[in-house]
């Protein structure tokens, strides 16, 4: 087989876990190499996914068509109401505006789509050449706020500012400036907001559902069926619980400073980190010892029910490896272990925005011989997959075809899902899926497997 | 009630550089490169990923700040660099994007200056540029100037050669397979450009391979220039923007221009042209092809006749589906599209004389909710035109019959005819079934035959 080589820059970025040898920290939190086919989007991206299940709220992408017309309705974020945020709004610039300016086309799009779909805010992204044409899109937010009377909320993400993380900084901005807007009455000593949930398949109301049960209540999801009045209303919760790291700690960060809300980290994936999000929440109350044993009772009777029904799975495919590559680095520790509860061992594990720490502790939690990347490219994962014998690949769209191609199976953790993952419920459908795509009799024809090339 | 409407709502087009990386695709050992942000190369390939179902590579020069204030030329070069040092193309397909055309990057200066800079390093691949601003026109623009640049770039000056250039404009992995079948039956020589018939629909791999194998080499494109005659299909596509154009400016290779042949007149108009050309009768195969056709039009008149649709998509895919359509009794009462050529309205006329007295309305550069509120009024049978319209379809309980790019919501799109007799015979069949569906929805007694 063709020798897979390594981008020279991007060598520092790789890392195999191998006994009695030095470890160095793997280089993260950097920008994509130029050339390199990275599986990162951009600035805007990083904003667009942050925010889009804001169901209440319209979403108008400022600059040529592409940016808008390749985010409609592409996410499985799901609303329990209205549906503004599965429609693609632009300002679809032209030749003409580049030239003299957008500003104007702006201010009238706004003002008539606020007027045709009457929504609770408008968030306004800007995409690169809004920023090279000198558009002041702040001025013309404020301008359209003050005639609707709702927020209308500038998003400064143009793509070529940074990475992805850094359009999950630009959302997370305008959502501060809406927090703290709303009354906190009447809201619970024990509550909480779950950041970083964004309901792809109606994951958060599982979630919420949890902790509903527990006596806790769930004053704001960010954003998942998200609705602009609970954001306002977002200070007035005791505690913030952070799902999905990469995007979300930014503005956990800022309540602390801002409100003083401490936040914690949890994970909704897997047995054991779904009981650990709910159990650390319990903690949180201690003068509510009822609280700790309702999230008892909840995981004693999730797992009774889940248990059994996994071990059809676990027979079948202990002893399979598997690949992730996700966005968030949280995510990876999750389905690490999600993946050994059901007998499968991870002999690639990777993320496009984690750092530092992550991957420190992504290195303490894998198996000898496991290799590790941050911004990977299909080049190497391919080549990781092929020399591994990987059985299975976690990622998203662009992800799926190299593990058909290649003949493995594969489970879709992205956006796109139709099929929630999360909570015990979800582990169920993890595992059903996985089990699936791995022992599919299809395999047999892949080249990989002796097949007719 | 009637809104003002300066925003696009859910667009009816594409960008500029997807349809320049899906040319850039039948390109054999070529990489697409967009000159830009980090996203547009992974939207793209998302967008196209969920269509054809194959692995896309898409390079970026993945630009930042400094890239945007002092200009992308580092970024390229080096982003060229390390894509022929990874990948090891033949051919790059350099697209630019909004991004870098705003800051006005001059991009065959930077592939000059980076050819004399890299000469030592790995072999240098053929550097394609197209200028693809996706603040003009839509994702066929970028497919037609990425095909141009390629034959500009590559077509050079030879012995005359019995060589038909055929530019097949942005159709399906099937039709492409379909129209080499055409040629190889006529055993006419073909040079198809693109040809992605294999790279965006091929089969599995037993390793990695960088580069898809498929697509039309290098060396071919450059005979380009000694063929005897052009095929170019597309009627808005005019020849100042198309390869065809080029080849005849620039080595007097006659352009031969006709409609996407769909429906029995055009195909029929096109197996002529190729007859004219190569002095071959069409093979007996075809006969029977159109022979089928013909007798299946006969067994399926009835269902279609006076059926009422909203056809949409690129500008040539509806001005060819209105052909089709009205030579078997279907009214089209509304032809849309996000493009936005001045040429939709009167190609269509030229194919469907009668159009104003059959009701058949044009309209250019609109988006979904503008062929929504012509669907409330114009209450039509069904809708043709690619999955997007599905939510406009859902919502008015509007059948759709999925065609064209993209399909995100059926399986095999990529494997679809919509070309010559046979892609007829495909989208008739699926246009009967469509109405025989709907009457056996709403009857109720359920037959089980129809």
């Amino acid at each position: 087989m063709e020798q897979i080589t390594i981008l020279e820059g991007r060598q520092k970025q790789i890392f195999e876990k191998k006994k009695g040898v030095a470890q160095p920290d793997i280089a993260c939190d950097t920008s994509s190499l130029s050339g390199s086919v990275s599986q990162r989007a951009c600035v805007f991206c990083g904003s667009r996914v942050v925010l889009y299940p804001i169901a209440d709220a319209i979403h108008v992408v400022h600059g040529p068509i592409g940016c808008a017309a390749y985010t409609w309705d592409i996410r499985g974020a799901v609303s329990s109401g209205p549906e503004l945020h599965r429609l693609s709004f632009s300002t679809d610039l032209q030749e003409m505006d580049v030239i003299y300016g957008g500003e104007k086309k702006l201010y009238h799009s706004l003002i008539e789509l606020i007027e045709q779909y009457k929504p609770k805010a408008a968030f306004i992204y800007s995409t690169c050449i809004v920023g090279l044409i000198g558009d002041d899109i702040d001025a013309v937010c404020k301008k359209v706020a003050k005639e609707s009377g709702i927020p209308v909320l500038p998003v400064h993400s143009e793509g070529f500012k940074g990475t992805k993380k850094d359009g999950y900084k630009a959302a997370c901005h305008a959502l501060m400036k809406l927090i703290g807007t709303g009354s906190t009455e009447e809201i619970s000593k024990y509550s909480i907001n779950i950041l970083g949930e964004f309901n792809l398949a109606g994951e958060a109301w599982i979630i919420r559902k949890y902790y509903e049960k527990m006596g806790i209540e769930v004053v704001a999801t960010l954003t998942g069926d998200g609705r602009i009045d609970a954001v306002r209303r977002a200070h007035g919760a005791t505690l913030n619980v952070v799902q999905c790291s990469g995007s979300m700690t930014w503005l956990a960060k800022e309540m602390e400073a801002k409100y003083g809300i401490p936040y914690i980290r949890v994970s909704y994936f897997g047995i054991e980190d779904m009981s650990k999000s709910l159990y650390d929440v319990a903690k949180y109350f201690p003068d509510r010892p009822d609280i700790m044993e309702a999230a008892k009772a909840v995981v004693s009777e999730e797992v009774k029910s889940l248990y059994p029904s996994l071990q059809k799975f676990k027979k079948a495919l202990t002893g399979k490896k598997a690949a992730i590559y996700v966005g968030g680095a949280f995510k990876t520790f999750s389905l690490i272990k999600a993946l050994r509860s059901i007998g499968m061992s991870v002999v690639l594990a990777g993320s496009q925005t984690g750092d530092k720490n992550d991957y420190a502790r992504l290195k303490e939690m894998c198996d000898e011989g496991t290799v590790i990347v941050d911004d990977s490219n299909p080049v190497e994962l391919s080549k990781f997959i092929l020399e591994k014998e990987a059985d299975l690949l976690i990622g998203g769209v662009k992800e799926r075809p190299i593990a058909f191609k290649l003949g493995i199976g594969f489970c879709d953790h992205n956006h796109e899902r139709k099929i929630p993952l999360a909570g015990f419920e979800g582990m169920y459908n993890f595992a059903l899926e996985v089990y699936q795509s791995v022992m599919s009799p299809v395999w047999q024809f892949a080249p990989r497997k002796g097949g007719i090339l | 009630m009637k809104h003002a409407k300066t925003a696009t709502q859910n667009a009816c087009k594409l960008c500029n550089p997807l349809g320049a990386c899906l040319a850039f695709r039948g390109i054999e050992n070529c990489v697409p490169f967009l000159h830009g942000s980090q996203g547009c190369a992974t939207y793209i390939r998302r967008y196209l990923i969920s269509h054809y179902k194959e692995p896309i590579d898409i390079a970026s020069s993945n630009f930042h700040e400094e890239s945007a204030v002092f200009g992308g030329s580092h970024n390229l070069k080096i982003g060229l660099k390390n894509v022929s040092d990874q990948y090891k193309p033949e051919v790059i397909g350099v697209a630019t994007t909004c991004l870098s055309e705003t800051i006005g990057d001059d991009v065959p200066g930077i592939l000059r200056e980076y050819k004399k800079e890299f000469k030592n390093g790995s072999p240098m691949p053929i550097l394609i540029h197209a200028s693809t601003p996706s603040y003009q026109g839509s994702h066929i623009d970028g497919f037609h100037a990425a095909v141009r640049a390629t034959v500009k770039t590559l077509a050079e000056k030879g012995e005359p050669q019995e060589l038909i250039n055929l530019f097949p404009n942005m159709v399906s992995p099937a039709d492409l397979r379909y129209l080499k079948e055409i040629f190889s039956d006529f055993k006419a020589p073909l040079l198809l450009l693109p040809d992605y018939s294999q790279t965006m629909d091929g089969g599995p791999w037993g390793e990695y391979h960088r580069i898809p194998p498929g697509g039309t080499p290098a060396s071919a494109i450059v005979r380009a220039g000694s063929a005897k005659a052009s095929i170019e299909f597309g009627s808005t596509l005019e020849a100042a923007k198309s390869a065809a154009g080029y080849l005849d400016d620039a080595f007097g290779i006659p352009r031969h221009h006709l409609s996407l042949p769909i429906g029995i007149k055009e195909s029929d108009r096109f197996f002529s042209l190729l007859e004219t050309l190569t002095g071959h009768a069409r093979p007996e195969k075809y006969e029977d092809e159109r022979r089928r056709l013909v007798d299946a039009y006969a067994d399926g008149h009835k269902y279609v006749f006076e059926k009422r649709v909203i056809l949409y998509g690129e500008e040539d895919l509806v001005v060819a589906m209105t052909a089709f359509l009205s030579e078997i009794g279907m009214t089209p009462v509304l032809c849309a599209s996000g493009g936005k050529s001045g040429l939709l309205k009167r190609r269509i006329k030229e194919l469907v004389p009668e159009m104003d007295e059959l009701g058949i309305k044009v309209r250019e550069g609109v988006d979904f909710v503008d062929i929504e509120d012509e669907a409330k009024v114009l209450q039509p049978d069904f809708l043709i035109g690619n999955s997007k319209g599905y939510t406009m379809s859902r919502k008015n309980d509007i059948p759709l019959l999925r065609l064209g790019f993209p399909i995100h919501d059926r399986f095999g799109g990529q494997r679809m005819h919509h070309l010559g007799y046979r892609g007829t015979q495909e989208l008739f069949d699926r246009i009967v079934n469509t109405v025989i569906e709907q009457r056996q929805n709403a009857s109720s007694i359920g037959y089980t035959y129809m």
